[in-house]
């Protein structure tokens, strides 16, 4: 088991340095002069030329890709700012909380009320609560994160006055974030839950159970559940991955300064280093959700467990 | 042809609608999706308003007789401009999709027919590539090539690419080995004819899914990345962008943002409602 670990964690390693390529390489193409775009249309030419020397612009792409890498990938130093000219780390680190705090209690609801939801409407397949839970699944799957997040300020803040519509302050303000964050989630888990459920609902050692009168209850728990467990566990490895991506569009709708808000900042102003580490960050997150999400896998489906104990064997 | 007795003519696209459009929520769907896109082709010719006729007495104005919808900001009419940007969004959403499952198709066909080298380069290329959340791409190409029509579809379609190359790449694997194609092949047909001609229409099912279904999702991130400052922009009347203006004054007027808001919902919702029709339509599982 050690050494799929080690394998997979590895991967990322290699992923992680060619996902830093394509960033610097995607924000290296966008047209503009980051130098002059800076200073402003006052600045004099040499200004500029001096600005761009010290910003390391007037290196070739080769060069400048060269001493990102290595500042980023071997020392981890993610640079300064070109706007504000903080660290960007610590920024990173000032902000994450928020961020992740969202991100892992939205993702919790996800978890628990979709599959919960999916096992409900899967288990009362073709009666009213199955309908019922499918079309609210489906309406909230149909409407955006954030239009979600909008009716809820207007209903909550403006109409009933119960939380701030913005701000960090106090826990209230995390309330609405993660509701609107986790319902599309919630509702894919849900669909998800629900098909795979259908798929072992009428599956032959589910018909032996009830022949010999097992309870309902310990029919879904025992037998059921862990073999509809697979497609339910990639539902949730994408939703972290989603939630976690998503962030930028509900960070902005309740103004709260994560990572999200970070990295739009970065974009809006042509803040390439910030818009650079952010993204590895998104990047380094999506892949330790898949990670999590493979040993999830690895560690449930015997087939797998197999061939590495089997992989020792032989060596 | 002599007339077979008995037996119902049905075409394989007619078997194919006839299941698709079975249950009564794939129905409604299909056609609340036909009502709303005639309503956006058609409406602004028969609207008696402009999309961009300022009516400085109306501002605000709420639903009414003359103005269904209520007005904008500028005293626009909202429906003329609701149906007006609906061939955005719509066109948006639709354009990226099978612009995005085409891409998916060629690479992904290229990677798994071809296989060795080819296959694990592209494979490894892909894995790179989704290893940038959908979302961050999205963000990053849209900033790097502008706000036009043509640069959004660029940026909503790239995020899904990886997705559908995997998926064809690993229906092809299953399929490559058959006899027919080593049929096709041994009559000296070129590699692309045996891709494209032969092979793809018995591995393309999942991607019909999933890109019926991705219409609506392209949707939503179109109107996210009008949301947050980047996409097609105020004041074009696209869906997203309508959706942005809206939400200043949510005070104040909360129709400005509630009427493009549910647009977007209604449509997607009809996408994903026909999208589930299709997907049980093409379930072999479920054949009868």
């Amino acid at each position: 088991m050690s050494r799929y670990i080690l394998k997979r964690i590895l991967g990322m390693i290699v992923i992680l340095w060619c996902a830093g390529l394509v960033i610097f390489t995607l924000t290296y193409l966008v047209p503009g002069d980051p130098a002059s775009l800076l200073l402003g249309k006052e600045a004099s030419q040499e200004t500029i030329e001096i600005k761009r020397h010290v910003m390391g612009l007037d290196k070739s792409f080769l060069g400048q890709l060269g001493s990102y890498m290595y500042n980023t990938f071997v020392r981890l130093d993610f640079g300064e700012s070109w706007v504000f000219s903080s660290s960007v780390i610590s920024e990173l680190g000032v902000r994450l909380p928020r961020t992740l705090i969202v991100g892992l209690a939205a993702m919790v609801l996800n978890v628990v009320f979709g599959t919960l939801l999916g096992i409900f409407a899967g288990t009362h397949e073709g009666r009213w609560q199955d309908s019922l839970v499918m079309i609210i699944a489906m309406v909230f799957v149909s409407a955006p994160d954030f239009f979600v997040a909008l009716l809820m300020i207007l209903l909550f803040s403006l109409k009933l006055n119960w939380l701030p519509a913005y701000g960090i302050d106090s826990w209230k303000c995390y309330v609405m974030p993660i509701l609107a964050s986790s319902f599309g989630g919630i509702a894919i888990n849900a669909r998800q839950a629900r098909s795979s459920m259908l798929e072992v609902i009428r599956a032959d050692f589910v018909t032996t159970a009830r022949s010999k009168g097992q309870k309902e209850g310990i029919i879904v728990r025992k037998h059921m559940l862990p073999n509809a467990m697979m497609p339910i566990i990639t539902g949730v490895g994408g939703g972290l991955a989603g939630v976690i991506a998503g962030s930028p569009v509900i960070e902005t709708v309740f103004s709260i300064p994560g990572v999200g808000a970070y990295l739009l900042s970065g974009v809006n102003q042509h803040d390439y280093p910030v818009v650079r580490a952010c993204v590895i960050f998104f990047a380094l997150f999506a892949s330790i959700a898949v990670l999590i999400m493979d040993l999830c896998y690895a560690f449930l489906d015997p087939r797998i467990k197999a061939q590495y104990s089997k992989g020792k064997k032989v060596k | 042809m002599a007339k077979q007795k008995g037996y119902k003519k049905s075409s394989a696209l007619g078997e194919f609608f006839r299941r698709a459009t079975k249950s009564f929520s794939s129905k409604l769907g299909v056609f609340l999706l036909l009502f709303i896109v005639l309503a956006c082709v058609i409406g602004p010719f028969l609207s008696p308003y402009g999309v961009n006729d300022v009516d400085l007495f109306n501002m605000y104005a709420g639903p009414s007789k003359e103005h269904l919808l209520g007005c904008d900001s500028m005293g626009r009419d909202m429906l003329t401009r609701l149906l007006y940007g609906g061939r955005y969004s719509l066109a948006l959403g639709i354009c990226a999709s099978l612009f995005g499952a085409a891409l998916g198709i060629i690479i992904g066909s290229i990677g798994g027919y071809f296989g060795g080298v080819t296959e694990t380069v592209i494979m490894r290329f892909m894995d790179v590539w989704s290893a940038l959340p959908g979302t961050m791409l999205c963000i990053l190409v849209s900033n790097a090539m502008g706000s036009g029509f043509f640069a959004t579809v660029i940026a909503l379609t790239v995020g899904g690419i990886p997705g559908t190359v995997r998926m064809i790449r690993g229906q092809i694997l299953s399929e490559r080995s058959k006899e027919y194609i080593e049929a096709a092949q041994s009559i000296n047909c070129s590699s692309p004819v045996i891709m494209f001609k032969h092979l793809l229409p018995n591995v393309i099912q999942p991607v019909i899914v999933t890109t019926t279904m991705g219409i609506g999702s392209t949707m939503i991130m179109a109107a996210g990345l009008s949301y947050i400052g980047l996409g097609i922009q105020p004041p074009n009347p696209e869906w997203g962008a309508m959706l942005t203006e809206g939400r200043t004054y949510i005070r104040t007027n909360p129709h400005l943002l509630l009427v493009p808001g549910i647009a977007i919902a209604l449509t997607v919702f009809a996408i994903n409602l026909m999208g589930d029709g299709v997907r049980d339509a093409l379930d072999p599982k479920l054949r009868d």
